[in-house]
């Protein structure tokens, strides 16, 4: 049993609109797999399917052999699975050392009582926290930017700090919504590194959705490409760049996203 | 040319504006109200002041507008604005005369047209009157084209002046439980108001300080740590002290309003809490209030006879109730949000007021009239025991109150609820997705803001001693909610800054008791246009760019100041 997540003909729909259509998907323990697709093909909504903020119509999503489908998002967080958003959704009104302690929340106890008087336990969990997220803050490169809003935080900033967020509950899977969103190429290098480092060094597996081909290309052992909320393709970077469906997809709809220079170049 | 023909127009636009504010002010009836009440004694009187201040801070625009530079022609400007002003004053008791204003406008009185004719025959006073805008207009004038440090004494004299006048009965009442004192100072007040002599004194006094001031440094920045340690303990402990001795100071009177604006801060503490740290919107937290009173009221109460227990025994039951009550309200309602949360808690708050009139419930809540005798707190044992009645009295009680629920707020802040709490008014979605069980947290939010205002319930029914269902409105939840506003959502130590200038402020000046909510108005929609964010924020919204590596967030915040 090395998929750390699978999902069996899982299907979304909106209304009319179907969002996603019966799709199978098989993430290796370990792994950096990500998920491409033209606007509006269904893989915000995938994610969501995943951390329990849609429930599917149909399917189902195992994790670590766990059913899971329907399950409520803070249940799948203690499960061990956490994310980061496409458009950064972090606690803009608090500090970045702040945000990354909420996201420390399942691993923490204290409550009403413990806040008021700080018995010892609570002292202490709270000073053991507060390391452990400078440690966080540091690892992922915000060292000395503790104290900042995360809203003064510059963007690419901001990104890392949700990174480090979604980390603070020790996940076993992140799931990262296009990461690299309005980076510039040095920036965008970084978060390669970056995210490799996070699969080498913490062991953790990750799914990634990304647009940007040059960053898919060089970082996942295996792409899905969904179209239409159907997955239309499956494989290595080699055979998507050269699959004629995906060229269809992308091509055919006149997208600029990349995909179609790089696929006829390649 | 051009630039002096654009310059008269500006004289003509603010003059006229000048004029229409000095109108407007009148016909709302406060330049009449307040003609008798003296800055200084039989010289000018704040409703004279209400005419000739608009006219000349207009004049001051129209000067600050001009573009000539040539001192002959900024005074000409100023003139030009101030009679401008005049005018309109006059075309007001003009038309006064022709038709009947009083039909729609009720303040414009022949008794205002007397007071903008210096109480003279018409004409001559309305001439005079006329003169005396320009002169206004003239001697602001003047006043810009003086050095900086003599416009820096001039300003600061009258502004003292004004404000001494203003309170001139409040620091009478003070000094009053001051005997010896107030022989020492009995010359510069005649009548609740400033004496000529005495505001000739005041103006030279703080004038003259401004003067010798003016260009100086100001005090010399402490740099050594430990000197810095002792300045803060010192102040701390002062402040401490003046405290405890606030209500002999400043005597009975004073003390009243302290108890009041104390009752104001410990409700304030808990909205805050609720509104502030967790974003849900309780437009009904008088409820919680009335059911701390209520609860005291019943146990205590002989009238009523059913329990007779003393207040301190009452005491905890009252808590628990007003905690209960918050649970059981939050339990359905929490899954709402914002207006709607807004909207249920209303009605909760209403409800309750309802049920505490209604005649099914008169037997054990007493309807319209209430519950009277309610037990007074006895404190110490035995012979050294003591029933706190006067307000004096009762303002250690609500001082404790403060400082115990300050503690807890500042705690909770502090903690992992706290951050939960902000982690959800920021993104509800987000926050659960980390994990944070949402109704527990918000729950909890709600029922410590319930236990904070029950126990304000407590401390208000042993403070006045007996409850009407009239003291629990609707509008104690908006004031308290403006309070939070005003003094900075969140914020801890913005809950006193607002409450003293929200509640204390007014009950100050209760000369203007009519008028009062229209100043309050005023005040809050320019401190809204000024500045949004309160007038002590919360810290973290002052963070701006910060140094290296920090030590943990332990703000060291001084907990409360003043009651
Ligand atoms: N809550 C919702 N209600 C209605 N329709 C929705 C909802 N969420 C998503 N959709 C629709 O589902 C489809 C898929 O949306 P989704 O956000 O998953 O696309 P995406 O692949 O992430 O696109 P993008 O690259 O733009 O982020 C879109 O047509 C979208 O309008
Ligand atoms: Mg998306």
């Amino acid at each position: 049993m090395d998929n750390i997540l699978v999902s069996k003909k899982v299907t979304k729909r909106f209304g009319g609109l179907e969002a996603l259509g019966k799709v199978d998907l098989e993430l290796k323990k370990g792994a950096i797999q990500s998920i491409i697709g033209p606007n509006g093909a269904g893989k915000t909504t995938f994610f969501n399917c995943v951390t329990g903020f849609y429930t599917p119509e149909e399917g189902e999503i195992l994790f670590n052999g766990r059913n899971i489908t329907g399950m409520s998002p803070d249940r799948v967080t203690h499960l061990g699975i956490s994310r980061t958003y496409q458009n950064i959704r972090l606690f803009k009104n608090m500090t970045a050392i702040e945000n990354i302690l909420v996201g420390m929340h399942p691993h923490l106890k204290s409550w009403l009582i413990g806040a008021i008087i700080r018995d010892p336990r609570t002292v202490h969990e709270e000073a053991e926290a507060l390391k452990e997220a400078y440690r966080l803050l540091e690892y992922v490169g915000l060292k000395g930017r503790g104290d900042m809003l995360a809203k003064n935080l510059p963007y690419g900033e901001q990104r890392r700090l949700e990174i480090a967020r979604a980390l603070a509950s020790r996940p076993k899977l992140l799931l990262l919504d296009e990461p690299t969103a309005g980076m510039n190429p040095s920036e965008t290098q970084d978060m390669v590194h970056f995210i490799q480092r996070l699969r080498d060094e913490l062991g953790i597996t990750i799914l990634i959705i990304e647009h940007q081909m040059r960053v898919v290309m060089s970082i996942s052992e295996k792409i899905t490409v969904l179209d239409f909320g159907r997955k239309i393709a499956e494989g290595t970077a080699k055979e998507i760049q050269t699959n004629p469906t995906v060229i269809e997809a992308y091509l055919g709809r006149g997208a600029a996203s990349g995909l179609g220079e790089t696929a006829a170049k390649g | 040319m051009q630039n002096q023909y654009t310059d008269w127009k500006q004289a003509l636009r603010s003059g006229l504006l000048g004029g229409a504010i000095t109108v407007l002010l009148s016909l709302i009836g406060i330049v009449t109200a307040f003609s008798n009440t003296y800055i200084v004694n039989k010289v000018i009187s704040f409703g004279e002041l209400l005419i000739v201040g608009p006219i000349a801070a207009l004049s001051l625009v129209a000067i600050q507008k001009a573009r000539a530079r040539h001192p002959g022609l900024l005074i000409l400007t100023a003139i030009i604005s101030g009679l401008t002003s005049g005018l309109v004053i006059l075309a007001l008791a003009g038309l006064g005369q022709v038709i009947n204003l009083r039909a729609m406008f009720l303040n414009a009185s022949n008794d205002l047209y007397a007071i903008y004719a210096y109480k003279q025959a018409l004409v001559p006073g309305l001439l005079l009157r006329l003169l005396v805008s320009g002169l206004v207009g003239a001697l602001v004038a003047g006043f810009t084209l003086l050095p900086g440090r003599i416009k820096a004494a001039i300003s600061q004299g009258l502004l003292y002046v004004i404000l001494v006048g203003l309170m001139g009965r409040l620091i009478g009442t003070v000094l009053n439980t001051w005997g010896f004192v107030a022989i020492l100072f009995k010359w510069m007040f005649v009548a609740n108001s400033l004496s000529p002599i005495g505001a000739i004194f005041l103006f030279l006094l703080t004038g003259g300080l401004a003067y010798w001031r003016y260009g100086r440094p100001k005090t010399k920045q402490i740099t050594d740590p430990k000197k810095q340690k002792l300045v803060r303990w010192g102040t701390l402990g002062g402040f401490g002290l003046l405290l405890i001795f606030l209500p002999n100071i400043l005597g009975m009177w004073f003390s009243e309003i302290l108890d009041n604006v104390g009752l104001f801060i410990l409700m304030g503490l808990g909205l805050n809490i609720v509104v502030g740290f967790a974003g849900l919107l309780d437009l009904g937290y008088v409820a919680f209030y009335a059911i701390g009173a209520y609860t005291i009221g019943v146990l205590t109460s002989p009238e009523l006879g059913f329990f007779n227990l003393t207040f301190w025994q009452a005491f905890p039951i009252a808590l628990i109730m007003a905690f209960l009550a918050g649970v059981l309200l939050g339990l359905p309602i929490l899954k709402m949000r914002g207006d709607y949360l807004a909207i249920v808690t209303l009605g909760f708050g209403e409800i309750i007021r309802i049920l505490v009139l209604s005649d099914w419930l008169k037997p054990w809540l007493g309807g319209t009239q209430g519950i009277q005798r309610i037990q007074r707190p006895v404190v110490g044992i035995g012979e050294f025991s003591i029933t706190l009645q006067s307000q004096q009295q009762l303002y250690y009680l609500i001082l404790a109150g403060i400082v115990l629920v300050a503690f807890v707020a500042v705690r909770l802040r502090d903690s992992r609820l706290g951050r939960t709490w902000m982690a959800l008014r920021e993104d509800e979605d987000v926050a659960v997705a980390m994990g944070i069980n949402h109704v527990a947290t918000k729950l909890t939010a709600f029922a410590m803001g319930a236990l904070f205002s029950g126990i304000g319930g407590t401390l208000f029914a042993a403070k006045i001693g007996s409850i009407y269902p009239s003291s629990f409105q609707f509008l104690v939840s908006i004031n308290i909610l403006s309070l939070i506003i005003v003094g900075g959502m969140g914020s801890i130590p913005g809950v006193f800054v607002g409450a003293l200038a929200l509640m204390g402020l007014p009950e100050l000046m209760r000369e203007f008791a009519e008028y009062r909510y229209l100043f309050y108005g005023a005040a809050l929609v320019a401190m809204m246009l000024t500045k949004p964010e309160g007038l002590w924020p919360e810290a973290r919204h002052r963070l701006e760019f910060h140094e290296e590596e920090t030590p943990p967030p332990e703000e060291s915040e001084a907990v409360p100041e003043s009651a």
